[in-house]
């Protein structure tokens, strides 16, 4: 700066320390320009949500049927049973894999909108030159997105703990299993933050909206496989037991997940999570999955501040 | 006081400059024309001026001193941005209340009755407007923000010359009326001519020229003489420009303007702005002339717009 540089003056109508336009504004503007998207989200959840509960009843009706049906080696439970092994879980099956796309989706669909949409449109130009800076804004925009989109997803995941509850000790399924866990409890929320910061992200670091939501879903895609094949494993949960009786018998809503097997000496060894410690499990990728949200969002508000052309 | 101070400010976008060693003021109170072709980098450099681009050189304050991106800066400019200056989906009213919520101070009563002035309906979408409509939201919205600087960048390039008109007439009311400062750039000299009283001329990455219109055009003048021996005067009057036609040469020289002494057997013209512009947006070296005269005159219709 050159010798004419005067200390800085205030703006004409402020006083000398200019007060910062006020956070609950940005609640307008954030509606306002993502309702598009939050109303779309909503609506495709709310029909979803018809749909499990209509389809939860005639499931937990049809599980019921089946578990109070005498003799359950006559011919009219053969037919329940068989009936509930083919349509019914054929269905639950369907919407559980369904379920697991369902961050990846939400996330893909909703973060690129908050940066990479303005980027590709140039409307940047005009948000980030208004008075209220363009850290505040996208710190705003940002939270209160997240923050909606967190409780829409939680909310919803608990309808379908609901819906899937029947189907919990089928084919090996139990809220341990690899596609279930994340879809229950905290997690499918959790796991919906990330896809959105990871969204959001992605779309300041592409600056467009198409390869903001394909990186979106291949990170999310990654980062899925690494929890469910690497990381789970190594929560500190997992007991050790020399108890074989334990793991015999049939899958059941309670069979615990084992980890691995191993001996010393004429012992046979076991590590293995039970069901019990689902919460903690919860808690733990819950944990740290809001520990990467808060990163993805904080390397975004460093992008957008640190953007240079 | 300046609203624009700059010294050795440059940007470099890999290996070319799109801005260089520029060193600029411009005083509180001007409406001052940014001109020159495109690419001069005239966008690089209105850029700069609202924090949008980061230089790679110099620096740069606005506002008497205020860094630039402070919250004193953003609250005190508004910039109205090339291409998209509206969000196309939202309805003009949308426009002002979006605006009013991410500024500390809004007008909405006079920005309401600009846009009733000119009979733009508030409850359609700003996409669904003209070209010289959408140009006016803007505007509106940038003036409602009651800024001390108003920075527009080529806003008259995608209006028709009624458009046009208008839009300098909100611009120069909002100037009696608010004292606003304005930057407005422009490849377009013409429609600035009547209003600019503050000139600013980039070319190639350059600073070419700059200074209050009044006092440029006094500086200014234009010599006509015999083409022969022609070189050897220019580079005595480190001539700015040398035409020639025929056997006729015109030189644009700075050296004090038309009050000035005529060397025998040369007359003394005043210069238009228009002519000062181009003069100086030429390739350096005018006092080696290398175009023909009829080179020149092509040249001379040729403005860059």
């Amino acid at each position: 700066m050159s010798g004419l540089t005067r200390p800085a003056q205030p703006g004409r109508d402020a006083g000398p320390a200019l007060r910062p336009v006020p956070w609950p504004r940005m609640i307008w503007v954030t509606w306002r320009q993502h309702r598009g998207v939050l109303v779309s989200v909503a609506a495709v959840l709310a029909a979803v949500s018809v749909f499990l509960l209509v389809a939860g009843l005639k499931v937990h009706h049809d599980d019921t049927a089946l578990i109070n049906c005498h003799p359950a080696n006559s011919q009219a439970c053969a037919a329940r049973n068989s009936s509930f092994n083919n349509a019914d879980w054929t269905m639950g099956n369907t919407v559980l894999i369904l379920m697991n796309l369902a961050p990846a989706l939400l996330g893909a669909f909703t973060g690129p909108t908050v940066l990479a949409r303005e980027l590709e449109t140039g409307t940047f130009r005009y948000a980030w030159t208004q008075g209220i800076g363009r850290v505040r804004w996208t710190i705003a925009k940002l939270t209160l997105l997240a923050v909606v989109l967190t409780i829409l997803a939680g909310a919803f995941s608990q309808l379908f703990a609901w819906f899937f509850d029947p189907f919990l000790g089928f084919e090996g399924m139990n809220v341990l299993a690899a596609t279930v866990f994340d879809t229950r409890g905290i997690d499918f929320a959790a796991w919906t933050l990330v896809a959105f910061a990871a969204g959001a992200f992605l779309g300041m670091l592409t600056r467009r909206i198409i390869p903001a939501m394909a990186a979106t879903l291949g990170a999310y895609l990654g980062l899925t496989l690494l929890a469910w094949l690497v990381l789970r494993e190594d929560y500190p949960v997992a007991l050790d037991t020399t108890n074989g009786n334990l793991f015999s018998g049939q899958n059941t809503p309670n069979s615990p997940w084992i980890l691995k097997t191993w001996t010393v000496g004429n012992t046979d060894w076991w590590r293995f999570i039970p069901v019990s410690r689902f919460w903690p499990m919860q808690f733990i990728e819950s944990g740290w999955l809001l520990l990467l949200a808060i990163a993805l969002g904080a390397g975004t508000v460093w992008l957008v501040r640190r953007r240079a052309a | 006081m300046n609203v624009i101070e700059t010294a050795g400010l440059g940007k470099c976008y890999g290996k070319s400059w799109a801005l260089r060693d520029c060193t600029l003021t411009v005083p509180e109170g001007s409406l001052a024309a940014l001109v020159g072709p495109n690419g001069a980098g005239k966008s690089t450099l209105m850029n700069m001026a609202v924090g949008l681009t980061l230089p790679t050189a110099g620096t740069a304050t606005v506002l008497g001193g205020q860094v630039i991106r402070s919250p004193a800066a953003l609250n005190d400019i508004a910039f109205m941005a090339q291409d998209a200056p509206v969000y196309k989906s939202l309805s003009v009213a949308d426009m002002l209340h979006l605006t009013r919520n991410l500024n500390r101070r809004f007008d909405a009563d006079t920005a309401r009755a600009r846009l009733a002035d000119l009979g733009i309906p508030l409850k359609k979408k700003t996409g669904k407007l003209s070209g010289g409509q959408q140009a006016q939201v803007a505007l509106t919205v940038a003036l409602a923000r009651r800024p001390r600087l108003l920075i527009l960048d080529e806003p008259l390039s995608a209006l028709d010359p009624l458009a046009r008109q208008d839009f300098l007439a909100t611009v120069m009311t909002a100037m009696a009326d608010d004292g606003v400062s304005v930057l407005l750039s422009s490849h377009a000299l013409a429609e600035l001519e009547r209003v600019a009283d503050y000139l600013v001329v980039l070319g190639g990455g350059e600073l070419r020229l700059a200074g209050a219109v009044d006092d440029l055009l006094a500086e200014h003048r234009v010599l006509t003489g015999p083409a022969a021996g022609t070189d050897q005067f220019a580079a005595q009057l480190s001539a700015v420009q040398v035409k020639r036609a025929g056997a006729q040469a015109h030189l644009l020289v700075r050296d004090g303007g038309p009050g000035r002494t005529v060397p025998p057997g040369w007359e003394s013209h005043p210069v238009g702005l228009e002519e000062l512009v181009l003069a100086y947006l030429r390739p350096a070296g005018g006092g080696t002339p290398s175009a023909t005269a009829a080179g020149s005159r092509t040249e001379l219709t040729e403005v860059p717009r």
